[in-house]
């Protein structure tokens, strides 16, 4: 802590970066430490103020950006996001837990406290919300970043578009574009396997059309989805009403798009 | 019960561990009053919201219980649901598993063992720091930990939440030429890694020892990692798979919102991790590494818990070198998977983590629905641990400063490499003692 303090008394004022968690897996911010090549230079390039998994140093704010993992699932959490915003000045949520509630969104709409009796003895103790939301349901969200977890690429992009006063490059395109680019035969069209490509935002490299499976859309719902013409491919293709809505809600059950095309 | 001469030490996020927890002692005087090691993990309901899925959904909806080792999640499930259908991954895609699963250990271990836990050892915030003086160390450890990454993803097309994976083995089985290319980068991490436990060997253990109960699981074979068929205890307890249930329990206590595990029997804790591990089945570690292990500093039966970054060294080194015997071996499978066909039932499935034993049992109907599910983290069995080896240690310390102390514990927690992420069913772990 001192030797860093020391050092950065000296230095020109870096960015202040904080790295935030809720209700998650950890796996989007790993995505930070797996970014091995990159990692000393993001640490020279901006002061790690909070970042508990990483670091015991805690900067106080403001931030200059905030990273956001997780979704919010209990009262303190509620009120913590708040807190967060206000000290942040470019807040990015990081991940499908934070852009849509994530996998426990699988609670949303079901009855918590059977849930909750199912998993723990004394379902009394635990202090839980009925939902599982994303963090633009609570404070305003200057960029997100889809995925489940999300990409190290589109992450340093957009570290490094922010540090220099760019808008993160982000598309909204579908997985398809990337996966005609990328050369794979489509799954759904050649093998007549369940794809969710079509309706599912880009960002992942078309991984699961490259390793001969359907996309199961871990990067959530694009722009504008067509997902009725989609669902009648997948009834065409023998997918019954359970199995669809199992495919559309799973990893991002709480995005609108994805609800209601499971729903449907 | 508090006076003005009770001090109360407080970490209120503990950092460099994987998840949300926070520690508190309450001290008098010499005298320690309570230890509580709290995790505020919010619960999110994995068993429940499993009911009703298809089984084949399993492995890719686990996966999401932890970011930072999946493939335990992915794998425990496979087999424990593969164990319902009578089906027995073997052969190549049996080789291929093993594989991702030392990709898994390489990346795990060498982020907690440099990233997280070496700053403890030199009074560093973090690695960030830890490179102002040990630059090539830690540039080394990050290009080792890149290779676990890249083991994984070549397996399994991604390395946090890979996709590659499904019930009986993959969907596209990766070409010998992609994972050949690995070599060369396992050859150079095997020779930077024994430098790099130079590095550790040299650092100062604190002198404590505690009598553990280890257990890990064993396979007669090899050295467990992916599978095994056996539970064993350094007390000489030998169980099934489908005696796992009857050796340890989870309980919801009085005072505690936390599901604890422990054996069922005694109620005491047990020690799940590489410790145990290289202390139970260090026999089916090569020969030169059980010398080297020695060297180390990490003798048979080792029980000072500190000296688990040693422990996790040889694992890594061993992954290593399985990793690359697994890849000169391998020949590109006939089909990626085989069939797993449902049937009714219950199953049971355990892999070593890179924390210790994560434990899996589903029941599923003939059509292939999952009616219940049971899975057990390491990092919630080993809490019990932890909280009792606080309170030796801690115990012993009370003398020293606050910001001291505080160190200290945090350090012995981490020895446990917790991922507090997977145990979300510890909310609130607490232990109360009155004075004597």
């Amino acid at each position: 802590m001192n030797t860093r303090s020391a050092r950065n008394a000296q230095a020109p004022r870096r960015p202040r970066l904080a790295v935030w968690k809720f209700a998650s897996c950890d796996g989007c911010q790993l995505s930070l430490l797996d970014c091995e090549d990159e990692l000393l230079a993001v640490a020279e390039a901006v002061e790690l103020a909070y970042f508990p998994e990483a670091t015991s140093t805690v900067l106080p704010g403001p931030y200059d950006i905030s990273l956001v993992e997780g979704s919010i699932t209990t009262p303190h959490d509620r009120e913590r996001i708040q807190q967060v915003r206000r000290q942040s000045k470019r807040l990015v949520t990081i991940g499908a837990c934070a852009t849509s509630g994530g996998i426990q969104a699988l609670r949303n709409g079901r009855d918590v406290t059977e849930f909750a009796r199912i998993v723990y003895a004394r379902p009394e103790y635990i202090d839980t919300l009925a939902t599982s939301t994303p963090i633009a349901a609570h404070v305003r969200v200057d960029h997100e970043l889809r995925g489940c977890p999300i990409d190290k690429g589109q992450l340093l992009a957009t570290l490094a578009a922010l540090l220099h006063g760019r808008r993160p490059p982000l598309p909204s395109h579908s997985v398809c574009e990337a996966c005609k680019r990328a050369g794979h035969v489509c799954v759904m069209v050649a093998h007549g396997t369940p794809c969710l490509g079509p309706v599912t935002q880009t960002g992942c490299g078309a991984l699961c059309p490259g390793c001969a499976r359907g996309c199961y859309g871990c990067f959530g719902p694009k722009e504008t989805p067509n997902t009725a013409a989609l669902s009648a491919h997948l009834a065409a293709l023998g997918m019954d009403d359970a199995a669809r809505r199992r495919l559309y809600q799973t990893f991002n059950a709480g995005a609108e798009a994805f609800r209601k095309a499971g729903d449907a | 019960m508090t006076t003005s001469r009770t001090r109360v030490i407080e970490v209120d996020t503990l950092a460099r561990v994987e998840g949300e927890g926070a520690l508190t002692l309450r001290v008098r005087g010499e005298q320690l009053l309570g230890v509580e090691f709290r995790i505020f993990e919010p619960p999110r309901f994995f068993e429940a919201f499993l009911r009703g899925r298809d089984f084949r959904e399993v492995p890719d909806i686990t996966a999401r219980i932890c970011g930072i080792c999946p493939i335990a999640y992915m794998m425990g499930a496979s087999q424990a649901l593969e164990d319902v259908c009578g089906v027995t991954v073997d052969g190549t895609l049996r080789v291929l598993r093993r594989l991702i699963y030392c990709g898994e250990w390489i990346e795990s271990h060498v982020l907690h063992m440099f990233l997280l836990h070496l700053p403890d050892f030199l009074g560093v915030p973090d690695a960030v720091a830890l490179a102002a003086t040990h630059r090539e160390a830690v540039t080394q450890a990050l290009r080792v930990k890149k290779l676990g990454n890249e083991i994984m993803r070549a397996v399994g097309g991604r390395e946090i939440h890979p996709v590659n994976l499904q019930l009986g083995g993959f969907y596209r089985a990766p070409e010998r030429s992609r994972l050949a290319a690995l070599l060369p980068e396992i050859a150079w991490s095997e020779a930077a890694l024994r430098h790099l436990l130079d590095v550790l060997a040299a650092l100062h253990f604190p002198a404590f020892e505690v009598d553990y109960e280890f257990m890990a699981l064993r396979h007669p074979d090899e050295y467990a990692i992916d599978r095994g068929e056996q539970l064993v205890t350094s007390t000489g307890i030998a169980a099934p798979l489908s005696g796992y249930d009857a050796l340890l329990t989870e309980n919801h206590v009085r005072h505690s919102t936390a599901l604890q595990s422990r054996r069922a029997d005694t109620g005491t804790p047990v020690h799940l991790g590489p410790l145990a591990r290289v202390n139970l089945n260090r026999a089916q570690l090569p020969a030169e590494l059980q010398v080297l292990a020695e060297a180390l500093g990490l003798p048979p039966d080792c029980r000072n818990p500190f000296k688990a970054i040693l422990a996790r060294g040889i694992e890594v080194l061993y992954a290593l070198g399985e990793a690359r015997r697994l890849i000169e071996a391998y020949r590109e499978p006939a089909t990626p998977a085989v069939t797993v066909e449902p049937r009714a039932g219950t199953g049971f499935g355990a892999t070593e983590a890179p924390r210790g034993i994560c434990y899996h049992r589903y029941a599923i109907d003939a059509g292939g629905q999952v009616l219940d599910a049971k899975i057990v983290a390491p990092t919630s069995v080993n809490q019990r641990q932890i909280e009792a080896d606080l309170y030796r240690f801690a115990a012993t310390r009370l003398a020293l400063p606050d910001a001291e102390l505080r160190h200290d514990c945090e350090q012995l927690i981490r020895n446990y490499d917790p991922c507090i992420s997977c145990s979300t069913h510890f909310l609130d772990l607490r232990i109360e003692r009155e004075p004597g």
